[in-house]
């Protein structure tokens, strides 16, 4: 028999819900048949633990005596976006300080930057703010430069336009020197191959078909509790899928949101790549609502049932070629070596499978302990099954 | 006994040349090897560690030199920061002498400091700055 949201969740205030991870769920359905794990199971908890560039946070950073527009502003030396209101500045991951030297003295570090900015605000670390303006008649104030703290400013709103990719490619280089790319250092003649993704626990690989991943959807953000606000930027639900309907390229995006001051730094760190940049790794977490058999069944997701293009980086990625080397799964993939071209490949993550575990046991117990309730879509992702 | 750990680089005519032999029977070292590449046309690179007496020692490097091989000891050393590490696995196929490894059960990763080189290859690729030089 289904189950609906709103005896999900009376069964939450009760403290009675059953809440299994997405690890346990593949065993329990292994066991006992999706029919049985439908009835039983009432949530399931992903998560995913990765670097995540297209994300930043908007500060309002309060007013100040006299009043400023900001027409330019810097978080630590790092510009923010002010072609806003008066107060409010948009500080991406990405972003670099003015005098960074970049890769001019290849390959670049990266030491610091937009996502740095943002650890260290919910560090509650000191942020030194600087910033100009042209001057009006009802802002003034020209130039401003001080060190405010988290606590300081009255809203810090982390907004990200593409988070938590359904699946992704796996990096190899087949050129003759060592490469730096947003998917890491590859050595020559596919030395290494690195994947991103969190595999069997990852959120929509839980609900290939966006049932219950919707806009509305509450989540675990950076420790907190966030909400998915749209399908995310380079959404593309309509690729090929394997006959279980697990997407083999990567396919859909959420755009996500949530209080930065409630965020732990744990779960938000600053991240850099070298030769490539600064970026925001991110802890997230998706609670799935197990309303009836099928649910169970897609919750059952394992590492081999999810296969990934393995795409060469040094060539074919930057000349937007969509050459594919071959097929592997998230199984070959953690167990440490793949096959390219014939050839032994060692593999590397960038998205931690240990900390996405962490974050579906915090979510199994947030959950439990009746802190965190799930919420109907308000609307579906463009491609979602009915 | 004193030990040392060096960065051993051949010249090809050196490749095939019983060294590390010479080095255990005249020198009365133990040579342990630690890492060992040769690469066709180019130059042997062995990283090792040798012990025994200081004079011996010392005379077995002289040797070494003497014969063309260029020596360079590896004094640096490598920390991880298991506080800062999240456990991405991304340095571990880096790690010329599986020095890093993953627990496949848990996919937590773990350091083994004797097996480090100091060949610096992981240090770049930490997102995190959790593997750290220590001069
Ligand atoms: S420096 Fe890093 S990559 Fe090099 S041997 Fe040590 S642990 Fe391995
Ligand atoms: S690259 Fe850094 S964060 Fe990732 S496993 Fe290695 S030490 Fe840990």
């Amino acid at each position: 028999m289904a189950k609906t949201y709103v005896q999900i969740n009376e069964k939450i205030a009760k403290g009675e819900a059953v809440v299994v991870t997405a690890e346990e769920m593949t065993e329990i359905v292994a066991a006992e048949g999706a029919k049985k794990a439908a009835q039983e199971v009432d949530v399931v908890t992903t998560g995913t633990f990765g670097p995540m560039c297209s994300s930043g946070v908007f500060l309002n950073l309060g007013q100040i005596k006299p009043r400023m527009k900001f027409e330019k502003a810097w978080l630590s030396g790092v510009p923010a976006y002010a072609g806003m209101a008066a107060v409010d500045v948009y500080i991406g991951a990405t972003e670099l300080p003015d005098d960074d030297p970049r890769n001019k003295v290849f390959p670049g570090a990266f030491e610091y930057g937009g996502g740095h900015v943002i650890e260290d605000l919910v560090s509650g670390k000191p942020v030194r703010l600087r910033g100009i303006a042209y001057g009006t008649d009802c802002y003034p104030r020209r130039e401003i430069e001080k060190t405010v703290t988290i606590r300081d400013v009255p809203e810090a709103i982390l907004t990200n336009p593409r988070n938590a990719y359904q699946n992704y490619n796996v990096a190899v280089n087949k050129s003759d020197k060592v490469i730096y790319t947003y998917m890491g250092i590859l050595q020559p003649h596919m030395g290494n191959a690195n994947y991103c993704s969190a595999g069997q626990l990852s959120p929509l690989l839980n609900d290939p078909f966006y049932r219950t991943i919707g806009v509305g959807t509450r989540i675990f953000l950076g420790g907190t509790q966030g909400y998915v606000w749209s399908a995310g930027t380079q959404h593309n639900p309509g690729v090929a899928r394997t006959e279980k309907g697990l997407p083999k390229t990567p396919a859909a995006t959420l755009a996500v949101t949530g209080n930065l001051k409630e965020m732990s730094p744990e779960w938000v760190r600053g991240a850099s790549l070298t030769g490539y940049g600064a970026t925001l790794a991110l802890g997230i977490g998706v609670p799935i609502p197990i309303l009836d058999e099928e649910m169970a069944a897609y919750t059952a997701v394992r590492d081999e049932d999810i296969c990934v293009q393995v795409v060469d980086y040094s060539r074919d990625y930057p000349q937007g070629r969509n050459k594919v080397l071959g097929f592997v799964n998230y199984r070959q993939l953690r167990d440490g070596k793949i096959t390219v071209e014939g050839k032994e490949v060692p593999t590397g993550g960038l998205s931690s499978y240990a900390r996405a575990k962490d974050i579906t046991n915090l979510l199994k117990q947030m959950i439990k302990e009746g802190k965190f309730f799930l919420s109907e879509p308000v609307a579906q992702l463009p491609g979602a099954k009915a | 006994m004193i030990k040392k750990r060096l960065v051993l680089r051949f010249p090809p005519d050196l490749i095939d040349q019983p060294i590390t032999y010479q080095l255990v029977k005249e020198y009365d070292l133990m040579v342990n090897i630690l890492q060992g590449t040769v690469t066709p046309h180019e130059e042997g690179r062995l990283v090792v560690e040798i012990g025994g007496e200081r004079k011996a020692v010392e005379k077995g490097l002289a040797y070494l030199s003497r014969l063309g091989v260029e020596l360079q000891p590896l004094a640096r050393d490598v920390h991880w920061h298991p506080a800062k590490c999240t456990h991405c696995t991304v340095c571990v196929p880096l790690c010329p002498t599986r020095a890093f490894t993953v627990s496949r059960e848990n996919m937590t990763v773990s350091f083994d400091k004797n097996r480090c080189i100091a060949c610096e290859l992981c240090v770049r690729a930490c997102p995190y700055k959790a593997i750290e030089i220590l001069f």
